[in-house]
């Protein structure tokens, strides 16, 4: 069973581990899964985190200095009472440094089912990581960007089968500006087309409902994180849930 | 083990090391890469207009000089390769101008780079005001400070300079906006400055470096009729000027080769940037290689006197050489580097960049025969490092 097909329509939200507090995760799940929202991915914080724009940046650094790291993650997850699915995403280097068995091993016994890595690549994960997810059933998601090629998206579409595509919604590292105009639906209609029974998700830049609305329209559903951190900066975090819906 | 000179394999790896651990985002920007280099690498009309550029342009090849001095202090024979001589000081200009090459063939019309002592982006900013190409080259916060002059040229020779504010603000951090800033401008032509980064980085920089060792062959051959060294001894920040000083002797297996890190304060101070000494393997940079790290897998931050050998992380392919033992890789202090500088300066008129000096210090702790001969990689000029050296 792929927990991320349920609906159409989703909404999820993207929430740094230790941010803004070190203790802040379950309270956050608590209260993203009051406010609707589907599933959540939880950032593993990393020292250099080259895919990220300065909102990432800064909110990993903080969860580093508030001590964030994996086996505490682990534990923290182990005791929440939200039942929203989960999806890890992060860095390569912590979950090696952490031993590759050990946390998949860790997320299995924890409940989550997908992670994102995205240093890892489709190439690399083949060459040396695939058989430790399927032992462990956890089923890594793969980023797409509308560039891709129509072979690449169905063979990411394939191994993701158990998960979801994230299609980022242009080339560039998170938080920057997303536009959609007219053009893009056709692209996004394709890649849809493409992704066949694997559920397609589109992230990088969502920040307004009209966005989210969008983007819940061409796909199943919308992923926002550097957003959502902001107003989580500002204490706002209540506010931005009900702007969005 | 498996003979250095036909690594890497397709995927880029050297043995367990090296690879393209990229983003998807960076997936089509790595293969255009990696096609057009292997296109351009055994290219003759390419490979003659580089090489005419390093004569006319560059200054090569750049002498191989007996330093008797040093000789007589150490009872030995030792060369310097003078990479100093080189346009713009440094051994970094080789690998500048065959990317800034292979970026043109490629059609790219702006260029992005990082640096960490300002040598890389000098070269670079030097390249693309010859090749008319747009420069912008990232670098630490920390670093443009401690290294003004450099930041004076690069800017005179038309590059914008952006300061790296993220993290520890030195060069690990201006390698990972430079990266970033790829990602949004995929159109840019990223050239980094050593032999680090994701496939197929690691295998271009060692390639238009290895000229040095190819002039090593040919000059030694002409002084002693004997074409290798017994001992090539090449200091190691990221490991261009030692991958290109070791290149054609690494399987040359009776050539002893040594690559000499900066221990900083010590190797136990816990202020060092000897990666292969205390690093572990990890992923940083798009690449599989030894990092220095804490217990949960974030980078750390090195520290060495020379600001071109502060970072954290090593090329892939010293990484496999050094985890294989074909290189010996040994640990030269702060105060080490500092006294030899002053030595070849006040011996052999020749001022060295710091970084240079840990290659120059290492003869005090390496083992040496009177039949040797040893050719010291001496990477750049100590211009940029005077303020230091006055202290
Ligand atoms: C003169 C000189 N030598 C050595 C280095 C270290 O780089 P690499 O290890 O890539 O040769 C630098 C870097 O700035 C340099 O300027």
């Amino acid at each position: 069973m792929n927990q991320f097909k349920k609906a159409s329509k989703q909404l999820s939200i993207f929430v740094t581990a230790g941010y803004p507090k070190l203790n802040s995760l379950n309270d956050q799940l608590n209260l993203l899964e009051a406010n609707g929202v589907d599933f959540v991915e939880v950032g593993i914080p990393f020292s250099d985190p080259m895919a990220d724009g300065p909102t990432i940046q800064e909110t990993s650094d903080l969860a580093l200095k508030n001590g964030m790291n994996l086996e505490l993650l682990f534990e923290q997850l182990n005791e929440r009472t939200s039942t929203l699915p989960l999806v890890l995403m992060g860095y390569l280097n912590p979950v090696l440094s952490y031993g590759i068995d050990r946390f998949l091993e860790s997320c299995n016994r924890v409940g989550v089912r997908s992670v994102i890595l995205p240093d890892m690549s489709l190439e690399i994960y083949e060459r040396f990581y695939r058989d430790q997810f399927e032992k462990y059933e956890v089923f890594p998601s793969f980023l797409i960007t509308p560039t891709s090629s129509t072979q690449r998206i169905q063979r990411i579409s394939k191994v993701c089968k158990n998960s979801f595509v994230y299609l980022v919604s242009s080339n560039a590292t998170t938080g920057g500006k997303s536009t959609f105009n007219a053009d893009q639906a056709k692209t996004y209609q394709s890649i849809r087309e493409n992704c066949g029974e694997t559920p397609l998700f589109i992230g990088f830049g969502i920040d307004s409902k009209e966005k989210v609305e969008y983007v819940q329209e061409v796909s199943h559903g919308a992923i926002i994180g550097s957003a959502y951190l902001k107003a989580l900066g500002l204490n706002k975090e209540k506010d931005f849930l009900k702007s969005i819906r | 083990m498996t003979k250095i000179a036909s690594l890497p394999d397709e995927m880029g790896f050297y043995g367990d090391f090296g690879g393209a651990y990229v983003p998807e985002l960076l997936r089509p920007n790595v293969e255009e890469l990696a096609l057009a280099f292997k296109e351009k690498k055994n290219d003759p009309v390419f490979h003659s207009t580089y090489i005419s550029m390093l004569e006319d342009y560059v200054g090569r090849p750049t002498p191989l000089y007996l330093s008797e001095k040093l000789s007589t202090k150490h009872d030995c024979t030792i060369y310097l390769k003078r990479e100093d001589l080189n346009h713009t000081g440094a051994h970094k200009i080789n690998n500048a101008i065959g990317q800034i090459l292979l970026a043109k063939s490629m059609g790219k019309t702006q260029i992005v780079a990082e640096t960490g002592a300002g040598q890389h982006g000098v070269a670079t900013a030097t390249a693309c005001a010859l090749m008319d190409m747009e420069c912008i080259v990232f670098m630490g916060e920390i670093d443009i400070e401690r290294q003004a002059p450099n930041v004076q040229r690069m800017e005179f020779l038309g590059a914008k300079v952006v300061p790296a504010t993220s993290g520890s603000k030195t060069l690990k951090d201006a390698t990972n906006e430079a990266i970033r800033y790829w990602i949004n401008h995929p159109d840019a032509y990223y050239l980094i400055g050593s032999v680090v980064g994701p496939h197929p980085y690691p295998e271009i920089v060692a390639h238009f470096q290895s000229i040095i060792s190819k002039e090593i062959q040919e000059q030694l051959k002409k002084k002693t009729g004997k074409s290798s060294p017994s001992k090539v001894i090449a200091c190691v920040g990221g490991g261009s000027n030692a991958a290109g000083a070791f290149f054609h002797f690494y399987d040359e297996e009776n050539v002893e080769l040594i690559a000499v890190e900066a221990a900083g304060h010590g190797l136990k101070s816990g202020k060092s940037a000897a990666t292969s000494i205390l690093g572990t393997p990890g992923v940083l940079h798009g690449s599989m290689t030894l990092l220095m790290q804490d217990e949960f897998g974030q980078v750390t931050e090195p520290h060495s006197i020379s600001a071109g050998l502060d970072y954290p992380g090593i090329g892939p392919l010293h990484a496999y050489s050094i985890d294989s033992g074909r290189t010996k890789s040994i640990p030269v202090t702060d105060q080490e580097a500092l006294i030899a500088a002053q030595e070849l300066t006040k011996s052999e008129g020749i001022i060295p960049a710091l970084e240079s000096a840990h290659a120059l210090a290492a003869l005090n702790s390496v083992e040496l025969e009177p039949s040797d001969i040893v050719v010291v990689n001496l990477s750049g000029r100590g211009d940029k490092d005077l303020s230091t050296y006055l202290k």
